[in-house]
C-alpha cells in the first residue's frame, strides 16, 4: 500500500469538501445558515454529469452545475431574507429538493457511459518536489490546483478586503452595516448565491473528476453535511477549512483502499516500511465499521471546534441564523 | 411595526405590496387553508418539473390518488407506510417544540428496527415464546435503542454545544452500516444480505390475521403499529399540551431565556427530549420491522422514514394529533411513488411541499395587501 498514491487521491477527494466548506463558509460569514448542501451538490453533480453527456464538453458541464446548484441557493435565500422564514427548516427543505429534483432529471443518467472529464496533469516543477510533489502536483484534476488558488484567496477576501469586510459587517451586526449604507439584503442573498455556486462546483468535481458518474444519493453520500460540519470545526476560516477538508478526503480515501491488500507494506516517496498481514482483508466485516469512521469523526471533529469555541470565546458570526428585520430591536 | 418593501424583491414589481406585521391571532380557518393553499402550489409545481422531465403531470397526480385510495386493500397499504411515519412524525415533533433539530429520527428508527430484532435473532428470547411477551420485549427493546441512539447527540449538545444537526444526521449513517454488519457477518440468511424471517408469534396482529371471524379483512395487512401509533399520537399531545413537562419543553422552545430564568434545567430537558424523540422513533422501527418487514433488512428499513418525519412534523405544524391525517397523505404519495417514473418523483414533491410551506408561514405572519403604485402615491 502507497502511502503516497493514498494522499494523492485523498487531496483530490479532499477538494470536493474544500469546494463545499469554503462556500458554506462565506455564506455563514454573512449571517446566513445554508444546510442544504447536500442537496446543491446533488444539484451539481447532476447537471454537470448531464450536461457534459449532452454537449460533450465538461467546462459546459461545470458552468451549468453553477448556475443551477446557484439557482436553487436563490430559493433559500428568498425564504430566509425576504420571507424572514427559519434557516433551519428552510435548508432542510433545500437538501429535500435537491436530492428530489436531481433524481428525478437525473432518471436514466447512471447508465449514460463515459463521458468527457475534465482534465487532469502534472504540474511542471512543482511536481519534482520530494514527497510533496508526488502528492499535491502529479496528476491532479484541475479541479484541484483551483483549490489551491481558492484557500488564500478566500482568506485575503474576507481578511483583507473591503468586500470582505461588508460581508463580516453583515454577519456579525447587521443593523450597523445597514446604516453604513451596505445593502444587507442585498449581501445575504449574493453570499447564498456564492455558496450555492461553489457546491455546485463540489458536485462537478464528483460527477467529471473525482469519481466520475452519476450515482443517485450516493454521489455524495453525505459529504455536504460533511462539509457543514466541518464549516464549524474550521471556525469560519478558510484556512483550517483547507487542513480539515484534504485531511477527510485522505481518510475516505484510506477506508477505501485499506481493505485492498492482503499484507501492509507502507511506503512514502519509494521508502518502504512496515509489513504484517491486514486484518481488514481477512476479516472483510470490519468494513462495515471503517465505514463509520467519515461520519464518527465529523461528530468528534465537532466536539474539538465546539470545546475550541467555548474556551476560546470565539464562535459563529453573532448575526447566523437570524433573519434581518429593518428597524427591528436587537440585532 | 409597519413597513411597506421589505426587501429590494419587493420594489421592482409594478405593483406595491404592504406589508404588516399580525397584531392579533389569524382567525381559526386561516392556518389549514394556507397549508392546504402550499400544498396544492407544490403540487402544480411538481407537475412543471414532471412535465419538463417528459411526464404527464395529471395522468402522474390521478395514478398516484388511484394507487392509494381507490380500494379497500389499496387504502390498507398506504395506513401500513403511514404507520412508521406516524412515529416519525412525532418524535420530529416533539424534538422540534423545544427548537432541538434532530435530524437523526432516520437513524433512530433503525437502531429501533435492529433492538427489535436483536430480541428474536441474538436471540434474548426462544421462537416459541408467547406473543403476549414477544411483542412487549420487543417494543422495550426498540424503544430503549432509539432512545440511546437519541441520548449521543442529546448528550454532546446539552454538555459540548456539539450542534445537534450534524451529530444526528452523522448518527444516521453510522446507524446504517451498523445494520449492515450484523445483516452480512453474524445473522445472515445463506449468504443474502438480510436476516431470517422472524417467526410468527413475533409478528405485530395483522387485520388479515382476524380473516377467519371476518372475511372482509381477508388480506389487509395494516398491523398493531397502527394502533401504537394513534395511542402515542394521543400520549404525546396529552404531554405537550397537558403536563408539566410539556409546558417547560414549548416555553424553552419559544423562549430559552425565560425559560433560563424561570429556573428550567435546559440541559437535563435536552437530553430527556432527545431520548423520548428517539424513542418514539425507535418505536417506529420497532411496529415496521415487527408488522411489516419481518427480518432485519436494510433497504425497506432505510427508506427515509426518518427524514419525511420532518416534512410530516412540520405540515402538522408540531400538533401530534395532526401528525395523524398527514402521515397517512405521505404514506399515500410513497405507495404510489414506488410505481411511477421517474422513481425520484415522490422525493421530489415533499421537498417542493416543504419549501411551499415555510414559504407560506411567512402569511401567517404578516398580512399582505397588494396596492397600486400610483394610489400609495
Amino acid at each position: 500500500m502507497d502511502f503516497t498514491i493514498i494522499l494523492q487521491a485523498g487531496v483530490a477527494s479532499g477538494t470536493v469538501l474544500l469546494f463545499a466548506t469554503l462556500g458554506e463558509i462565506l455564506t455563514e460569514r454573512s449571517g446566513v445558515l445554508n444546510l442544504g448542501v447536500e442537496g446543491m451538490m446533488l444539484i451539481g453533480a447532476m447537471f454537470a454529469f448531464k450536461v457534459t453527456n449532452a454537449s460533450g464538453n465538461p467546462w459546459l458541464g461545470v458552468l451549468a452545475a453553477i448556475l443551477m446548484a446557484g439557482l436553487l441557493s436563490q430559493i433559500h435565500a428568498f425564504i430566509t431574507v425576504t420571507l424572514q422564514a427559519d434557516q433551519v427548516v428552510s435548508g432542510l427543505s433545500l437538501t429535500f429538493l435537491g436530492t428530489g429534483i436531481s433524481l428525478v432529471l437525473g432518471e436514466g443518467l447512471s447508465k449514460a457511459g463515459t463521458v468527457a472529464l475534465l482534465p487532469a496533469f502534472s504540474f511542471p516543477l512543482l511536481s519534482q518536489i520530494p514527497i510533496l510533489g508526488p502528492i499535491f502536483f502529479t496528476e491532479q484534476s484541475i479541479m484541484v490546483y483551483l483549490g489551491y488558488v481558492l484557500i488564500p484567496l478566500a482568506w485575503f477576501y474576507i481578511n483583507r478586503t473591503r468586500p470582505g469586510m461588508h460581508l463580516r459587517a453583515v454577519g456579525e451586526y447587521p443593523a450597523a452595516a445597514d446604516a453604513l449604507g451596505i445593502n444587507v439584503f442585498r449581501l445575504r442573498y449574493f453570499y447564498v448565491f456564492v455558496g450555492g455556486a461553489l457546491a455546485g462546483l463540489a458536485g462537478a468535481t464528483i460527477s467529471l473528476a473525482i469519481s466520475p458518474g452519476w450515482f443517485s444519493e450516493l454521489t455524495t453520500a453525505g459529504m455536504g453535511w460533511i462539509a457543514v460540519g466541518l464549516v464549524i470545526f474550521a471556525q469560519w476560516d478558510p484556512l483550517r477549512a483547507a487542513f480539515g477538508s484534504y485531511a477527510f478526503g485522505a481518510l475516505r480515501r484510506l477506508i477505501l483502499d485499506i481493505q485492498g491488500p492482503t499484507v501492509f507494506v507502507g511506503a512514502i516517496g519509494g521508502f518502504k516500511f512496515l509489513e504484517m498481514r491486514n486484518p481488514f482483508y481477512y476479516n472483510p466485516y470490519w468494513g462495515f465499521f471503517l465505514q463509520m469512521l467519515p461520519y464518527a469523526f465529523t461528530i468528534i471533529v465537532l466536539v474539538i471546534g465546539s470545546r475550541e469555541a467555548m474556551r476560546k470565546r470565539l464562535g459563529a458570526p453573532a448575526a447566523l441564523g437570524n433573519p434581518y428585520i429593518r428597524g427591528a430591536r436587537g440585532l | 411595526m409597519s413597513q411597506s418593501a421589505a426587501s429590494p424583491f419587493f420594489k421592482r414589481l409594478p405593483f406595491a405590496l404592504r406589508i404588516e406585521a399580525r397584531v392579533e391571532e389569524p382567525p381559526g380557518w386561516y392556518p389549514l387553508t394556507i397549508s392546504l393553499g402550499a400544498i396544492l402550489l407544490a403540487l402544480i409545481l411538481g407537475g412543471i418539473v414532471i412535465a419538463l422531465a417528459g411526464g404527464d403531470p395529471i395522468r402522474s397526480y390521478l395514478h398516484i390518488a388511484n394507487a392509494s385510495f381507490g380500494n379497500v386493500g389499496v387504502f390498507s397499504d398506504t395506513l401500513v407506510k403511514a404507520t412508521p411515519l406516524i412515529m416519525t412524525g412525532l418524535a420530529c415533533s416533539v424534538a422540534f417544540r423545544m427548537k432541538l433539530w434532530n435530524i437523526g429520527a432516520e437513524g433512530q428508527f433503525i437502531m429501533g428496527a435492529f433492538g427489535a430484532s436483536a430480541v428474536v435473532l441474538a436471540p434474548l428470547l426462544p421462537a416459541e415464546t408467547s406473543p403476549w411477551v414477544f411483542i412487549p420485549v420487543m417494543l422495550l427493546a426498540g424503544m430503549v435503542a432509539g432512545a440511546l441512539w437519541g441520548f449521543i447527540p442529546g448528550f454532546l449538545k446539552a454538555t459540548l454545544r456539539v450542534n445537534e444537526i450534524i451529530s444526528s444526521l452523522m448518527l444516521n449513517y453510522i446507524a446504517v452500516a451498523w445494520i449492515n454488519f450484523w445483516i452480512f457477518a453474524v445473522w445472515t440468511e445463506g449468504g443474502f444480505q438480510m436476516s431470517p424471517q422472524f417467526p410468527k408469534n413475533a409478528w405485530l396482529p395483522r387485520l388479515t390475521d382476524l380473516a377467519a371471524r371476518f372475511p372482509f379483512f381477508a388480506g389487509l395487512t395494516t398491523h398493531l403499529g397502527l394502533l401504537f401509533g394513534i395511542l402515542l399520537a394521543v400520549l404525546v399531545w396529552f404531554v405537550l399540551y397537558r403536563s408539566r413537562w410539556g409546558y417547560e419543553i414549548r416555553l424553552i422552545g419559544d423562549n430559552p431565556q425565560a425559560a433560563r430564568y424561570a429556573g428550567l434545567n435546559i440541559t437535563a430537558n435536552t437530553i430527556l427530549v432527545m431520548m423520548f424523540s428517539g424513542a418514539l422513533a425507535g418505536i417506529g422501527g420497532m411496529s415496521e420491522v415487527t408488522g411489516m418487514v419481518h427480518r432485519l433488512q436494510t433497504a425497506p428499513l432505510a427508506a427515509g422514514y426518518g427524514f419525511t418525519g420532518i416534512i410530516v412534523a412540520w405540515l402538522a405544524k408540531l400538533n401530534p394529533l395532526a401528525v395523524m391525517p398527514v402521515s397517512i397523505l405521505f404514506g399515500a404519495l410513497i405507495l404510489a411513488g414506488r410505481e411511477i417514473q421517474p422513481s425520484g418523483i415522490p422525493k421530489m414533491i415533499q421537498g417542493i411541499i416543504l419549501v411551499c410551506l415555510i414559504a407560506s408561514d411567512f402569511l401567517m405572519r404578516y398580512r399582505v395587501y397588494l396596492v397600486r403604485k400610483n394610489q400609495e402615491a
